[in-house]
């Protein structure tokens, strides 16, 4: 173990402890791999997530279950092992049903700060919207399936004094999901339930009444974090004459939280109103486009058929769609009854529900009505959309950036604080 | 408690759940929670590991499977034989549809992936009994006469061999030739372990199963690493869709299988050897324990083999329970501990660290078939046969399009055109070459001799972007196969063929790593998404960018190949694809407002009704 070997990354050569595991090697040596599955304490690595993929004599592979020796020749930041990377942390977003602004582990999630140092907007994969469950039955703890990305953490770390496994892996394939033991559970002591709690690197496994422990702004990930350069796409750049650009924004299945940020840039707006003229907008109350737009903002997702109307309106009259918010991006809060048979939500919300009069069993439903669909889509599912801003809502700053960038050709980077999922 | 397989001695166990499990699914059809509590109490496990465990595999239910459990065959050979109508009659005869058990709990019926049966297709197990080349009219009969209370064993049909081929003269054969219980094994009289080692390794023999590993390394590996135990397993799991010829090995020749392993253990010096043989040939099981029964007679297994003090070896069959994944030889011993299938980080190879963490060989039937033969013939005239990388014959299993299903022994070096015509390919066009996860071979390659000669890095043949340059650097290069041989004529749509290859991988992944859980679900979606003709160019550059990130990132083989036949069949059937397109556009094809709304309209008009 105390043998010192050389090994070469990304071409420059360094020297590490033979038979250390590549993750903590390269860390010593000042080179940072993305981790999740991985923590110091799991012994043998679990390598369930594949965040740490790299490359070891020309043949990928994991660097967690990887032990470097002399000689040997490892590749880590190369574009293609970069896109891959980063591949795997949209999968796990599409995979799962992650909906940050309305998740307690949001600031202090491995998943999202991952998300953030690679700079994700969306994801490239559809999402897949599969059906998980939120299991309170538990006295102490919630299983919330949506967010676990079976890292299988819980799996092997926590177990009873009699040596028994509290959660497992169940069914799998796609359908994999791991469920606690509740007669287990019970046996655990508070510290233990704690631990389990801390070691899951996301919002799935919550102790009761334990959740909120730091205020915004002071959670793990809200503090640490980098300046974020973000790519020019040089293809958006409109041309600039004398004429002012044209901006049209909109608000489909959202809450009008993106455009209250929109507005939150203060005096600013004056500033942009020079070369900015806004058309069809709730901004400036024109309800029909009256000219070709230069660029569209999105705000919602689709959940009935007057959003997809209106989307794809929005497409054919603008050069460049820019879809802001989480709702826009994935759906957001309103997706989430993708969980629940439209049925009984109509029921719950016209008939069943606390604030429906007794007796009247009417569900509005008139032609001129829209109708929902039975799901909330995001808005790249409907139609081509070519710029994403995340946040719920998005920083203000962040958005203005944005549209500068492909109006007037400026560069720009985005701060830790105005890239938020939440 | 639990009586067909389970011993006093080895009740409790953990090696021991999987046999535990399937005593109670065949007993009552099906893993109650009340049982489950029981068997959670006796093997000290947690219920909900317990249910992990049981909820991996696919012949184990949660809910009764009905006391005739039928598994209808889906595997694209089936579906091109008579799986729409054959499917269709179970369904009208039984009146529930696919996935579901009747209401009196008499008949579940299932569909499962390739059963090992693609040269009688359309195939189907009913309780694991054996049924093959149904058509609607058979099925009506069989399930009458299941109503009316005949036997399944009187009404199954135990498969044929089909063995269609082999070299003309003796000389030239390894398998399929007259067999004397002993030939081979005799041969250890006069060799020392390192001796075997270094016969095997000399002969070149590689690992049959598909990956194509040196066995002689492999065993020598295994020897080298001091153990008080260690454990000899023959992989009988033969999940491989389109591959049945060790079926017809067990079959034919139990007792060169059990030599074999013998032959290994007496290698590497373990004394217990382990078939873990799949769950859809339990048909097998007899014949191989009545042959091992009878090895242990003869004095060739047990103590004091031949004589030779100290030379001890037994052998055991254990039964999977339905996971594609447990053929993955890490996979298989988690299974054989009595665990989810799950595969290892290969932080160790099991000659290491392999059954209850003893150094373990785990080898392939027809390994472990050739390795007696090779004693018997002599290295030297085992060496005459084949080519120079891959001496000796190669059992290739055959179905699809042509006119001579069955199994083959070929020498290998045989050209792929000659292979062709030998088994009478009916007008060829795709070849799928290895099974789901080895490739699609097309025209260009039927120049190419089946071999392990000049073979390039894997990475190198699956990144051609050009057809052009693919045949031209890959014209003399050999062809390997674990043993599968499905061919297509010009007529199969070789979209659907894909399409039932990313449900396969969907349905079998196990689950543990996000890009072959969640990656293949995703490609299967683009399958669909071009059958619909709703896929535009950029969604084909997009499975191929999914398909290497899937390939680069996964946990294990399975992940690791998924994609091999659709980026092949991409880069040589490129119209095949093109013909499904539509033009680039700024919409979504595939997003139908009609349909996304006809949900909400019927639940107003049925919410209106129930209201009124
Ligand atoms: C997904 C997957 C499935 C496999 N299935 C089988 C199988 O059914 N039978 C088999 O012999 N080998 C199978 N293998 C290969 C085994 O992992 C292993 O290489 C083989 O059993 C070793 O024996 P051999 O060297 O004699 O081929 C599979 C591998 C993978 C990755
Ligand atoms: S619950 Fe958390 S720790 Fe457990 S597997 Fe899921 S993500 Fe990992
Ligand atoms: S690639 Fe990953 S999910 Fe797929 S079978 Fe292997 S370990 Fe399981």
């Amino acid at each position: 173990m105390n043998n010192l070997i050389n090994i070469t990354i990304d071409g420059k050569k360094y020297q590490a402890h033979e038979g250390k595991n590549l993750v903590e090697a390269a860390k010593e040596n000042g080179i940072y791999i993305p981790t999740l599955c991985h923590f110091h304490e799991i012994n043998p690595p679990l390598g369930t997530c594949r965040i740490c993929t790299v490359s070891v004599n020309g043949k990928t592979t994991t660097s967690c279950t990887t032990k470097v020796y002399e000689g040997m020749e490892v590749e880590i930041n190369t574009p293609e092992l970069l896109n891959t990377r980063k591949a795997i942390i949209e999968m796990l977003y599409a995979e799962g049903n992650h909906f940050c602004p309305s998740c307690e582990k949001s600031g202090n999630c491995e998943l999202q700060n991952l998300g953030y140092d690679m700079g994700i907007t969306n994801s490239r994969f559809p999402h897949v919207y599969s059906n998980k469950v939120v299991d309170f039955t538990s006295d102490r703890m919630i299983m919330e399936s949506n967010r676990c990305i079976l890292c299988k953490r819980c799996v092997e770390e926590i177990k009873t004094k009699d040596g028994k496994d509290v959660f497992s892996f169940v069914s799998r394939g796609v359908k994999t999901r791991v469920h606690i033991d509740y007669e287990q559970e019970k046996k655990l002591t508070d510290a233990e339930a704690m631990h389990a709690m801390s070691i899951c690197p996301v919002g799935a496994i919550l102790v009761k009444g334990m959740i909120y422990e730091q205020p915004f702004g002071d959670r793990k990930y809200d503090i640490s974090g980098t300046l974020k350069e973000t790519e020019i796409h040089t293809d958006f750049i409109k041309r600039n004459d004398e004429n002012k650009f044209i901006v049209a924004t909109t608000s489909l299945a959202g809450c009008f939280g993106c455009h209250m940020s929109l507005l939150d840039i203060d005096l600013e707006i004056l500033d942009i109103l020079e070369i900015v003229e806004f058309n069809k907008s709730p901004l400036t109350d024109i309800k029909k486009f009256s000219k070709r737009c230069d660029i569209g903002l999105i705000e919602g997702g689709c959940a009935n058929s007057e959003n997809i109307e209106v989307l794809k309106e929005f497409r054919k009259k603008c050069d460049i769609l820019v879809a802001f918010g989480e709702c826009a991006i994935m759906g957001g809060i309103p997706a989430m009854r993708n969980f629940v048979p439209l049925k009984e939500c109509l029921e719950e919300a016209y008939i069943h529900g606390l604030t429906s009069e007794i007796g009247t069993n009417i569900i509005p439903n008139h032609e001129d009505i829209p109708k929902l669909l039975n799901n909330v889509y995001p808005c790249n599912e409907i139609v081509k959309i070519d710029y994403y801003i995340p946040g719920c809502p998005p920083n203000a700053n962040h958005i203005w950036k944005v549209v500068k960038n492909i109006l007037l050709n400026e560069e720009y980077s985005i701060t830790h604080e105005e890239f938020k999922y939440d | 408690m639990f009586l067909i397989m389970v011993t006093k001695e080895n009740a409790l166990q953990r090696s021991n759940l999987l046999n535990v499990l399937w005593d109670i699914q065949r007993k009552r059809r099906f893993i109650s929670r009340d049982d489950m509590k029981k068997i959670a109490k006796e093997f000290s496990i947690s219920m909900i590991e317990l249910e992990g465990v049981i909820s991996f595999y696919h012949f184990f239910h949660l809910q009764n499977a009905g006391k005739y459990t039928i598994y209808l065959n889906c595997s694209t050979i089936s579906q091109h034989k008579d799986y729409q109508a054959v499917k269709k009659t179970f369904q009208d005869e039984l009146g529930v549809l696919i996935g579901n058990v009747t209401k009196d709990n008499l008949f579940g019926f299932f569909k499962t992936s390739c059963i090992g049966l693609s040269d009688q297709e359309t195939s189907a197990l009913i309780n694991n009994y054996p049924f093959t080349n149904l058509t609607p009219k058979k099925v009506k009969t069989i399930i009458s006469k299941l109503k009316k209370g005949q036997s399944l064993e009187s009404l199954s049909n135990y498969p044929k061999d089909n063995i269609k081929y082999r070299p003309e003269k003796d000389a030239k054969t390894i398998f399929f030739k007259t067999y004397t219980k002993g030939e081979g094994l005799k041969q250890l009289v006069s060799l020392k372990p390192e001796d075997v080692i270094d016969l095997i390794s000399k002969s070149k023999l590689s690992g049959r199963g598909g990956a194509f590993f040196p066995t002689g390394m492999k065993w020598k590996l295994c020897r080298n690493n001091k153990s008080d135990q260690k454990y000899i397993i023959c992989n009988a799991d033969e999940g491989e869709p389109g591959t049945f010829k060790d079926r017809v090995l067990m079959n034919k020749y139990p007792g060169l299988l059990i030599e074999g392993m013998t032959i290994a253990g007496y290698a590497v010096g373990a004394t217990e050897g382990t078939i873990y043989l799949r769950a859809e040939y339990l048909y097998l099981k007899d014949k191989i324990e009545a042959a091992i029964k009878d090895f242990e007679e003869a004095g060739l297994l047990g103590k004091n083999i031949l004589g030779l003090k100290g030379f001890d070896f037994k052998v055991t069959v254990q039964l999977g329970a339905g996971a594609y994944i447990c053929g993955e030889e890490t996979a298989l011993i988690a299974s054989m501990e009595g665990k989810r299938g799950e595969p290892t980080t290969k932080e160790y190879f099991p000659v290491e660290k392999g059954f209850l963490g003893k150094p373990t060989v785990v080898n392939n039937v027809e390994t472990l078939c050739t390795v007696p033969r090779i004693l018997e013939m002599g290295l030297e005239n085992y060496l005459k046969i084949g080519t120079k990388q891959t001496p000796g014959t190669k059992l290739l299993s055959v179905s699809g399009d042509c006119k001579k299903p069955g199994v083959y022994e070929i020498e290998w070096g045989m050209k792929l055109k000659d292979f062709l015509n030998l088994i009478e390919a009916e007008d060829p066009h795709v070849v799928l070459f290895n099974g789901f996860s080895g490739e699609c071979l097309s025209e260009v390659d039927f120049d190419r001799e089946i071999s392990g000669e000049n073979l390039l890095a894997e990475h190198i043949q699956f990144k051609f972007n050009d057809p052009i340059e693919y045949s031209r650097k890959m014209s003399g290069v050999g062809l390997r196969s674990g043993g599968s041989f499905m061919v297509f004529n010009k007529k199969r749509d070789l979209i659907g063929i894909l399409k039932n290859i990313t449900k396969f991988f969907v349905a079998e992944s196990c689950g543990i790593c996000v890009p072959c859980r969640t990656g293949n679900f995703l490609l299967n979606k683009k399958i669909n998404k071009i059958m619909f003709g709703h896929a535009e160019l950029k969604d084909l550059e997009e499975i191929r960018e999914w398909s290497f990130i899937i390939k680069q990132s996964s946990r294990c083989g399975l992940g690791k190949t998924s994609t091999n036949c659709l980026l092949t069949a991409m880069l040589k059937f490129p119209e095949e694809f093109k013909k499904h397109l539509t033009a680039e556009s700024n919409f979504n094809h595939s997003f139908n407002i009609e349909n996304a709304v006809e949900n909400y309209n019927t639940i107003i008009q049925e919410i209106e009704s129930t209201y009124e």
